[in-house]
C-alpha cells in the first residue's frame, strides 16, 4: 500500500518537474491578483488592510483551482486510470497521493507566499501568522473538494468552466473561517477558534473525500 | 469435446478438432450481455478460455469488441450474465487500446509507476523493456517515441508479473515486423506456460502460435 502511495507521489513530482509552468502558474496568478488589488486601491490606503484577509483568501482559492481541473484528466485520456483500477493496490491510496502532490505543489507554496504578499497589503505583523496557518489548513480542503469535483467532471468536455461553479460554493465555510481568523487577529481578538473550525473541516474532508473521489472515478468507465 | 464455446445469437465459431480439450478453464463466461448506453452490443455470449488457449476476437468496427473486453476486465458491469472467476487484478492483465503511458514520462518511469500500483518492486522494468526491444529509448519521454515503440512499452507490462489471463485490445497496433515477431514469442510463451488470452485484432495474429481460436462478433 505504501509502495503504491510512494510510486504515485513520485510520478506526480516527476510530472511537475517536467512541466514547471503547471505549478508555477498558480503562484504567479496569486502574486498578480494581490498586486493588482494593491495597485487598484489608493496609495497607502488603510482601508486596504481591512480588505486584505478577503483578498488574500479569495486569491489563494482561485489560484489553487487553476490546476485542479487537470488532476485526473490526462490519466483518464491516456488510459492510466484503467490501470489504476485494475492494479492490486487500493485506488484510494493513489487518489490520496495525487491530492498530496497537488497540495505540496500548489497549496503549500501559496500559503507560504501569502506572508510577504499580505505584508504588502498592509496586514499587521500579528495577523500574518494566522493567515498562513489558516491557508495551511484551508488549501488541503480545497484540494480535496476540488479533486472530488474534478473526478466527477473528468469525462465531460467543458469541465474547466463547470469546476469553479461546483467547487467555490462548497468552500465558502473555509473562506469564512479562514478570513475570519485573520480579521479576529487584526482586531486583537482570539483567532484560534476559527482555525480549530478549519482543522475540523479538514479532518472531515480528508476522512471522506478520497473514498468518494475513488468512487466517482469508477463511474467514468460506465 | 472441444466445444467450450456455445453459439450465442451473435456468434460464429468454427470448432477445431485437432486440440485436446482444456482441463482447467481460466475464464468462464455465461450468457453475457453487454450494453453500452441503451444499445445492446453483445447478447447471450457464453465462452470459456482454457489453459493454453487464446481467443482471437474479430468483428467490424463498433460491434462491441472493446466493450466486451472491458466487461471481461471488470471495468464495465455486464447487463446480464456472469463472468467467472470475478475479474480481479491478481488474475488478469489488461492492455487497452490506450497505452496508459503518460507522454511526459519515459517508458521506464511509466512502468515503475505501474509496478507501484501492483505492489511490485520495479526491478524487472529494464529487463522487460529489453525483451520488447525498447530498452534503448527507455529514458526518452514517451512523447518522442513512435507509435510502435509506445505499444511495445505498454505490452512490456505483460512480462513484469505472471497472470493467467491476458485481455489485449488491438495489441498489434503500430507494431512493425520485428515487433510482431517479438509479440508472437511473448504470447506463445504465455500460452505454453498454461496461460489464456482474449485478443481483439483486425489483423491476423502472427502465424505459428498454437491454441488460437477465432471468434467473430457480428
Amino acid at each position: 500500500m505504501s509502495r503504491s502511495f510512494i510510486a504515485a507521489l513520485r510520478r506526480e513530482l516527476r510530472l511537475a518537474a517536467a512541466a514547471k509552468i503547471e505549478w508555477l502558474m498558480p503562484l504567479l496568478f496569486y502574486v498578480l491578483v494581490v498586486v493588482l488589488f494593491g495597485l487598484g486601491a489608493r496609495p497607502n490606503d488603510p482601508q486596504l488592510a481591512m480588505f486584505a484577509p478577503a483578498v488574500m483568501w479569495v486569491g489563494a482559492l482561485l489560484a489553487a483551482l487553476l490546476t485542479l481541473e487537470r488532476l485526473f484528466r490526462s490519466d483518464y485520456e491516456d488510459g492510466t486510470l484503467e490501470q489504476v483500477f485494475l492494479g492490486t493496490e487500493p485506488v484510494t491510496v493513489v487518489v490520496l497521493a495525487k491530492f498530496a502532490a497537488h497540495w505540496l505543489l500548489t497549496g503549500l507554496p501559496l500559503a507560504l507566499l501569502s506572508a510577504p504578499l499580505a505584508g504588502g497589503l498592509g496586514l499587521t505583523a500579528g495577523a500574518i501568522p494566522f493567515l498562513t496557518a489558516g491557508l495551511l489548513l484551508g488549501t488541503p480542503v480545497l484540494t480535496l473538494i476540488g479533486g472530488f469535483a474534478s473526478a466527477l467532471t473528468v469525462g465531460l468536455p467543458r469541465a474547466g468552466v463547470l469546476l469553479p461553479l461546483l467547487v467555490l460554493p462548497l468552500v465558502t465555510p473555509v473562506l469564512i473561517f479562514g478570513a475570519g481568523a485573520v480579521r479576529a487577529a487584526q482586531s486583537g481578538l482570539d483567532a484560534t477558534a476559527p482555525l480549530y473550525f478549519l482543522a475540523a473541516v479538514l479532518a472531515l474532508a480528508v476522512s471522506l473525500l478520497p473514498w468518494a473521489t475513488a468512487a466517482a472515478l469508477r463511474n467514468t468507465f460506465e | 469435446m472441444d466445444l467450450t464455446i456455445f453459439y450465442g445469437l451473435t456468434l460464429n465459431y468454427a470448432p477445431r478438432a485437432d486440440r485436446p480439450p482444456p482441463n482447467v478453464s481460466i475464464l468462464a463466461v455465461e450468457d453475457l450481455t453487454v450494453h453500452r448506453g441503451y444499445r445492446c452490443l453483445v447478447r447471450n455470449l457464453s465462452l470459456t478460455v482454457g489453459e493454453g488457449e487464446a481467443i482471437h476476437l474479430s468483428g467490424s468496427n463498433g460491434v462491441g469488441k472493446t466493450s466486451l473486453l472491458e466487461t471481461l476486465a471488470g471495468l464495465r458491469e455486464p447487463a446480464a450474465g456472469t463472468v467467472a472467476p470475478l475479474p480481479e487484478a491478481r488474475f488478469l492483465h489488461w492492455i487497452g487500446h490506450k497505452n496508459a503511458l503518460n507522454l511526459s514520462l519515459t517508458p521506464q518511469e511509466n512502468l515503475e509507476f505501474w509496478c507501484g500500483l501492483n505492489g511490485q518492486p520495479g526491478t524487472a522494468v529494464v529487463e522487460v523493456l529489453a525483451r520488447m526491444g525498447v530498452e534503448r529509448v527507455r529514458h526518452r519521454p514517451c512523447r518522442t517515441l513512435s507509435a510502435g515503440q509506445k505499444r511495445r512499452s505498454a505490452l512490456a507490462r505483460l512480462l513484469i508479473v505472471h497472470r493467467p489471463l491476458w485481455l489485449l485490445d488491438e495489441p498489434l497496433d503500430g507494431l512493425d515486423a520485428q515487433g510482431l515477431q517479438c509479440f508472437a514469442g511473448v504470447l506463445q510463451g504465455h500460452l505454453s506456460a498454461g496461460g489464456g488470452a482474449v485478443i481483439t485484432s483486425h489483423q491476423p495474429l502472427p502465424a505459428g502460435i498454437g491454441g488460437i481460436r477465432p471468434l467473430h462478433l457480428s
